[in-house]
């Protein structure tokens, strides 16, 4: 069963004359790494503020079609509620971190649940571990640099042992060595944890090779959606104006010239780099 | 030109964020600076519009030190497009945001009037003319920022990462305006993270890391030394990992666009065909 499902799921802002998703139809099994991505302005970030609820119980507008997250109609439940199910993560951490103390804000979830204090103790200390911050546990937030506060907004919403992550470009503002250590933090929940994520990106070099689902959107509605290594070949994805890693660009470049090499149509630098040495000394 | 002359900076606090930066940037070129948060980059370019002025050590910009200026008349000559647009915007429409630095260097009305259209019209913002800029998206805002300051026509523009929430068709967009600008021998100087675009663009790179340059040259030099790059905490664009990892097969290791890439294997491996 799908941990979340859209079916023809349209909505509207206020004062807007068009829809900013339409017909939105989409299943994220559960355990899956869901990659959504799209040009600018293609509805992404409001979809997911549907996923955990922001629309519609704060974002005024008009919502049609169905949304169900972790079995539960968001139309008909609180944020609250979902929350236990359902964290994202924004852009830029900075908004969203306010406490004194590192782990004051990975437990502010927690508090507001009326978690009983042991067990809200060991919560915190495995979110810490698990983004690989608890070390810096006692500092404030806002002495951090860019990469450390973004895992504390990770921690935060780990804390809240949710089945869900959805990461709404997560890494922008970072550094790339920093980039790429979230990214990994994120693969792990995935890979070890069998955490569903739903990673929203531009940067697809950075990020296809993680992703068992990639879904396109362009104008409010959703493109493609199905395997990466399959849509990410085509050339319609190419035409949206998507930015294709160049591994993958690299490799049907090659493919046009009549070269093809032996092997699937990589994500990463690596798989090309592993099928050219082979191609190179056969 | 813009000439460093062994600058150090220390911020009020006490953190002492450039520690011993000489280098000169020539009209015309593109340079993209590149480090670790909190390297120094924004430091740098902030001195170079003499927003910051050096504790110790010259600016020049244009031939004057920046210390002798005051910092509106370093303006006229030095564009600054900050990272997030919003700490520059504050008119009611997108109009007379363009306007206003433009009437306060003193343009008369029809030039102002003029150069504002001109500016909408290059970055695709006429339609959004009486708009206000917070109705607009992140990166349509970006723009607004950009046109502003490109409207007083400076010859040295200065962007703190540009390509930031910016899709790939805009990044290419972008590109292509700083090829542009290039063309008219104006200085391009970006501060980014963004490797992929810098390796697309192949611009000068400066590297810092704790408040020194710790690299300069052509990005293909750059961002294949991996041993430079890494204590920058930058990661190799995608191309150059793939010939990094082929770098015993006797194949150029200063490979970073994937047209030239695509070249270099399509001689390799018909050659081995035939």
């Amino acid at each position: 069963m799908p941990i979340i499902e859209t079916g023809k799921l349209t909505f509207t802002y206020p004062g807007s004359s068009k829809p900013s998703i339409e017909g939105v139809s989409i299943k994220i099994e559960k355990g899956e790494f869901a990659l959504i991505t799209g040009p600018s302005g293609c509805g992404k970030t409001t979809l997911c503020r549907c996923f955990n609820g922001l629309i519609p119980h704060f974002y005024p507008g008009e919502m049609n079609g169905e949304i169900v997250v972790a079995g539960m109609n968001v139309a008909d439940n609180p944020t609250s509620d979902l929350a236990r199910h359902i964290g994202l993560v924004f852009q830029n951490p900075e908004n969203q971190l306010f406490a004194l103390s590192v782990e004051k804000d990975v437990a502010f979830g927690l508090e507001n649940l009326g978690i009983p204090r042991e067990e809200m103790r060991k919560k915190v200390d495995s979110a810490l571990r698990l983004a690989e911050i608890y070390d810096i546990r006692e500092r404030p937030p806002h002495e951090l640099s860019g990469g450390q506060q973004q895992r504390v907004a990770i921690a935060s919403v780990l804390a809240m042992n949710p089945e869900v992550i959805v990461l709404d470009e997560p890494t922008s503002f970072l550094d790339p060595l920093s980039a790429k250590k979230i990214f990994e933090v994120i693969y792990d929940l995935n890979k070890k944890l069998a955490m569903t994520v739903v990673l929203v990106e531009h940067r697809l070099d950075l990020t296809a090779r993680y992703a068992d689902h990639l879904i396109i959107m362009d104008n409010g509605k959703v493109i493609l959606d199905g395997e990466p290594r399959e849509i990410l070949s085509s050339e319609e994805t190419r035409l949206i104006g998507v930015g294709i890693p160049k591994a993958t660009r690299l490799y049907e470049l090659l493919r046009s010239d009549g070269i093809k090499l032996n092997t699937r149509i990589p994500l990463s630098s690596d798989e090309m780099a592993g099928a050219l040495k082979e191609a190179l000394t056969r | 030109m813009i000439e460093v002359n062994d600058v150090y900076f220390t911020y009020p606090t006490g953190v002492a964020a450039l520690k011993g930066v000489s280098l000169q940037i020539e009209n015309g070129e593109f340079v993209a600076i590149m480090g670790q948060n909190g390297a120094g980059k924004t430091t740098l370019v902030k001195q170079f519009n003499g927003l910051l002025k050096p504790t110790q050590g010259k600016v020049y910009v244009n031939g004057v030190d920046t210390t002798k200026i005051s910092v509106a008349s370093v303006a006229r000559n030095v564009g600054f497009v900050f990272q997030n647009p919003d700490n520059q915007l504050f008119s009611e429409t997108v109009e007379e945001e363009i306007s206003f630095a433009l009437k306060n260097f003193g343009f008369n009305e029809k030039v102002t009037e003029d150069r504002v259209t001109w500016a909408l019209n290059l970055l695709s913002l006429t339609q959004y003319r009486k708009t206000s800029p917070f109705m607009l998206s992140g990166g349509e805002r970006k723009r607004v920022a950009l046109a502003s300051v490109l409207a007083w026509d400076p010859s040295i523009l200065i962007l703190d990462e540009p390509t930031i929430g910016q899709d790939y068709q805009q990044k290419e967009r972008l590109r292509q305006f700083i090829l542009q600008l290039q063309t008219q021998r104006k200085t391009v100087i970006i501060v980014t993270h963004d490797v992929e675009f810098v390796a697309e663009c192949n611009p000068r790179v400066l590297l810092m890391r704790e408040g020194q340059v710790i690299a300069d040259g052509e990005a293909r030099h750059v961002l294949t030394n991996l041993d430079v790059i890494t204590q920058a905490s930058i990661v190799p664009p995608q191309i150059a990992q793939i010939f990094l990892q082929l770098c015993d097969l006797d194949l150029p290791k200063e490979v970073i666009d994937v047209y030239e890439a695509r070249e270099i294997l399509v001689n390799r491996l018909e050659k081995k065909i035939k």
